[in-house]
């Protein structure tokens, strides 16, 4: 049985078992109407007997899956004949590749007949290899069908033999729920792991080929050269600081939009705003906040950057037709929302004794803002512009479609730049084998960006933390 | 309160010792029609910057529907089709099944150019010269033959008849009918002689422009008068159904542990810190994770809806746990308490009565998190969602694309009837959004009321 249908039945015999868990449990009490002498109700035995079939076997079917093409490649190897094996290891790739096209290409009795009926020796032996191939994969999928229909089955069995009178179906069900309700929490542990995980090995990979003061130092960035195989890692040509430059200028252009428009947006909105204005002009930015990057990006490409370059042309300066400004500004527009809600809560958190005090002395409205709320939410305006720094250095789509290729270093908003983000889609869209220092490259970009991103966060959050206890 | 009249009497006189004691007063007083002036300009400044923020949203939308409304209707052009059987390679004198069967495989191309031949005669009655021969039959659709082909076999009886049919134009004729009227004049990609076609075409009224039903019924196509969105929105619909099966119990059960739960320990502390750092990890991490681990390790199939429901899962989680948590911690603790007085487990409390209580706060959380999912791209590009697929995808395992991707590639096209669809595609899925975040305020504000 194939997963999808194996599935489909053990869902059926997790059902079929609350089912029957009931009725056991009714059977131990020794009839319906005896039931009260259970000290469970009949449901509890079911949802027991039901979690109990469902989920060694879930697990064990997620397990197979996951392990079954790396041990059928491992034993589908080991049944090559020695020349084969010699071969170099993208060689080998090919061929492997070449043997589970036929596999899953042809029927088995195409592939028995093809053996006998080609003339070539070395067709002869391909058509051997899938046939082999195709009987291992279907070994693997009788062995999964059995295992898992085995497991559900003998673990309801031995379950059903312990049910008495006084056995504890709900506590034995509540303390398997509280491991899954765990298990959920866990998760994210889990994802964090395997951010950090995928992306650290693959980059200690890649800076075996490129050493990382190379890497992190270097100031030329042309990873397309790599692709010679006579160039050995490509070096000298993975040097990332023109794309940290390129993100960090980008990333200043926004900001500079953002942070002034923001704050001013919060303070009139907290401070000036009347209840009718506040109530329509917050959703109204959510809209900023809540439309797709792919949009903005869209609108930074075909409507911004052409303005800015009509406008820069007529002024008579040369306008990349993806220049940095484009995309910074548009970045801007996106995270406008973000600094306005997160300075808005930063200054409402300071307590209006502050604020009265300083109106009661005669101070103006702006000098209080000015001279007393600002200072006062400092900290939480600063972890504010923190996060939305984070925010646009991890910023994929605008600066994918709106900013260059072009790894040039320069400070020039109007010249094209281009940034980490851009590099990595750049690297991994399309078809490349996975070993290339090209591919690899992308994960030690990806490694910069998490760090980056992470440091940021935790200094924000520290930030806004050590200014809530001032006030607390 | 001293009056300023007196004031500058005062300082005439310059007696040192009475001017310094008046001079606060007097400063307070001179000053505040400049500070007062200073406050209606920061005041003024402030409201700027709010209806900069307004302006942006109106360019914004505006642009982008402007950009947009070409995209829904779309020209089509009457021609007389001959559908002689010689032309077609059809033998006429078969039987009915026979027919079928030639007519599914018969050669429309070259019985559409002829019959085009026929429509167009030069003014000295000579055939067309070659180039003139491929310019006129650039102007229909790629598409049109098939059209041809359709009418002729649900209405077999056109054989060896002259039909009048209705065709898609080229989209390059149809950007240029919709910048303006057909005048004659050559366009950015039509030749004065195509455009002279074009305006006889139009006077003889046998151009119509209709709504553009197929940019919601068909799939993407390197033509941009047949490329559509179905398949893209399809996508994204079992893209989304994976995220929202495995985020919505993951997610929530995550929520109910760390409130109702998890003791106060370091290991729960560390579960919080993750939970927050991974809401702001860029969208891309989560690719490279997809790509590197889901793909590259488990194998899964590249493209597939199904790893990009995992990978949108594991992005979207952090968010719905966040809000869940806020859901479940505005549930009274007096309810907990009289269940527990009653003698429900703490289990039976937290699934009973916690939860009931808090499933539409709950639920507007999840409905954000799949917004904020349903808009996501820079992760899809990762894990190989991005390729050209023409095919509607019928199972999560499928190679498919989502509505943002698809967007992303049209943007990137060359062709110019791109942006039109580009921005057509935007505006799905603006309303798309629109649509979920209402449903998100609509259950909120019923939730409040109770």
């Amino acid at each position: 049985m194939n997963s999808p249908l194996l599935f489909t039945v053990l869902l059926c015999l997790t059902l079929f078992s609350y089912w029957y868990g009931m009725k056991r449990s009714l059977k131990v009490a020794g009839g319906n109407e005896h039931k009260k002498n259970l000290t469970c109700l009949p449901q509890q035995f079911g949802l027991l007997t039901a979690m109990v079939c469902g989920l060694p076997a879930l697990m064990t079917l997620l397990i197979f899956n996951s392990a079954e093409q790396l041990v059928i490649e491992q034993l589908f190897t080991t049944t090559l004949s020695a020349n084969i094996q010699s071969l170099s290891s993208i060689d080998l790739g090919l061929y492997l590749n070449n043997i589970h096209s036929l596999a899953s290409s042809e029927a088995s009795k195409t592939l028995l007949t093809n053996i006998n009926s080609s003339n070539e020796l070395a067709m002869q032996e391909q058509y051997k290899a899938a046939s082999t191939l195709q009987a291992l994969k279907q070994q693997a999928r009788w062995l999964k069908t059995a295992l898992v229909l085995v497991i559900a089955c003998v673990s309801v069995i031995v379950l059903i033999k312990k049910f008495s009178l006084t056995f504890p179906a709900r506590q034995k069900s509540e303390t398997i729920i509280r491991g899954l309700l765990v298990a959920s929490s866990a998760i994210a542990i889990l994802t964090t792991l395997g951010i950090i995980l995928s992306v650290l090995f693959e980059s200690i990979h890649f800076f075996k080929s490129v050493p990382i003061s190379d890497f992190m130092f270097g100031t030329q960035w042309s990873p397309q050269a790599a692709m010679r195989t006579d160039q050995v890692g490509g070096s000298g040509s993975f040097g990332a600081i023109p794309l940290f430059a390129g993100t960090l200028l980008i990333t200043f252009i926004a900001m500079l939009l953002a942070v002034p428009i923001g704050l001013m947006i919060a303070i009139y909105l907290s401070q000036y705003a009347s209840a009718k204005l506040r109530a329509f002009a917050k959703p109204m930015l959510e809209v900023l906040a809540g439309i797709p990057t792919v949009v903005y990006g869209f609108f930074a490409a075909l409507t911004v950057a052409p303005v800015i370059r009509n406008v820069g042309e007529s002024l008579g300066l040369s306008v990349a037709s993806e220049s940095a400004l484009a995309a910074g500004l548009v970045m801007g527009t996106m995270i406008i929302p973000f600094v306005s809600s997160l300075s808005e809560d930063a200054i409402s958190a300071v307590p209006n004794a502050l604020k009265e005090a300083s109106l009661g002395m005669g101070a103006t409205q702006s000098e209080t803002v000015i001279k007393v709320l600002l200072p006062a939410a400092l900290p939480g305006i600063v972890g504010a512009i923190l996060l939305a720094v984070s925010r646009a250095i991890g910023e994929t789509m605008i600066v994918v479609m709106a900013a260059g290729m072009a790894a040039n270093l320069t400070a020039n908003p109007l010249d094209s730049v281009t940034t980490v983000t851009v590099q990595i889609v750049t690297l991994l869209t399309g078809d490349q084998e996975f070993d290339s220092p090209k591919t690899l490259a992308a994960f030690a970009l990806g490694l910069m960006l998490f760090i980056t991103t992470l440091g940021l966060n935790v200094l924000a959050l520290k930030v806004v933390r050590k200014y809530r206890e001032q006030y607390d | 309160m001293i009056n300023l009249k007196d004031n500058s009497k005062i300082n005439k006189m310059s007696s040192t010792a009475r001017t310094t004691t008046l001079s606060t007063t007097e400063k307070v007083t001179l000053s505040l029609k400049k500070r007062h002036q200073k406050e209606r300009r920061f005041k003024n400044v402030g409201l700027f910057a709010v209806l900069f923020g307004f302006m942006l949203v109106v360019v914004l939308i505006s642009d982008i529907t402007a950009k947009a409304l070409p995209a829904f209707h779309q020209h089509w052009v009457k021609i007389d089709m001959d559908y002689k059987a010689n032309w077609l390679n059809i033998d006429g004198s078969s039987k009915q099944s026979i027919l079928a069967k030639q007519m599914k495989k018969a050669n429309y191309r070259s019985a559409l150019k002829k019959s085009l031949y026929l429509m167009f005669p030069t003014p000295s009655g000579k055939s067309l010269s070659r180039k003139d021969k491929r310019q006129l039959f650039k102007l229909f659709s790629s598409n049109a033959e098939f059209t041809l082909k359709d009418t002729l076999i649900t209405t077999p009886e056109h054989l060896n008849k002259q039909i009048s049919v209705w065709v898609r134009l080229d989209d390059d004729v149809d950007s240029y009918l919709k910048e303006g009227f057909a005048s004659g004049e050559a366009g950015l990609r039509l030749s004065k002689q195509q455009a002279q076609w074009i305006k006889q075409l139009a006077s003889a009224q046998r151009i119509e422009s209709r709504f553009n039903f197929s940019f919601f019924t068909a799939s993407d196509s390197r033509e941009p008068e047949l490329a559509g969105i179905r398949g893209a929105l399809t996508g994204t619909l079992l893209t989304l159904f994976v995220t929202l099966l495995l985020s919505f119990p993951l997610g929530v059960a995550g929520a109910l542990y760390l409130e109702e739960f998890a003791p106060k320990n370091r290991w729960t502390d560390f579960i919080e810190i993750n939970i927050n750092n991974l809401a702001a990890v860029p969208s891309i991490v989560f690719g490279l994770l997809g790509l590197a681990i889901i793909i590259n390790i488990f194998g899964l199939p590249r493209s597939a809806p199904l790893v990009g429901g995992i990978v949108l899962t594991l992005m979207t989680l952090p968010t719905i746990i966040i809000s869940s948590r806020a859901a479940i911690k505005a549930v009274p603790p007096s309810i907990r308490e009289a269940a527990l007085g009653l003698g429900a487990s703490k289990m039976q409390v937290t699934f009973s009565h916690v939860l009931p209580q808090a499933t539409p706060g709950i639920i507007t959380g999840a409905i954000i998190g799949i917004a904020q999912a349903l808009g996501e791209t820079a992760p899809l590009l990762m894990i190989g969602m991005v390729a050209f697929i023409v095919d509607v995808p019928t199972s999560i395992v499928d190679s498919a694309t989502v509505l943002p991707v698809q967007i992303f590639l049209w943007a990137d096209s060359p062709e110019r009837a791109f942006l039109a669809k580009t921005s057509a595609a935007i505006l799905v899925l603006l309303t798309l959004l629109l649509v979920i975040n209402l449903t998100a305020t609509v259950l909120r504000s019923k939730f409040e009321k109770k």
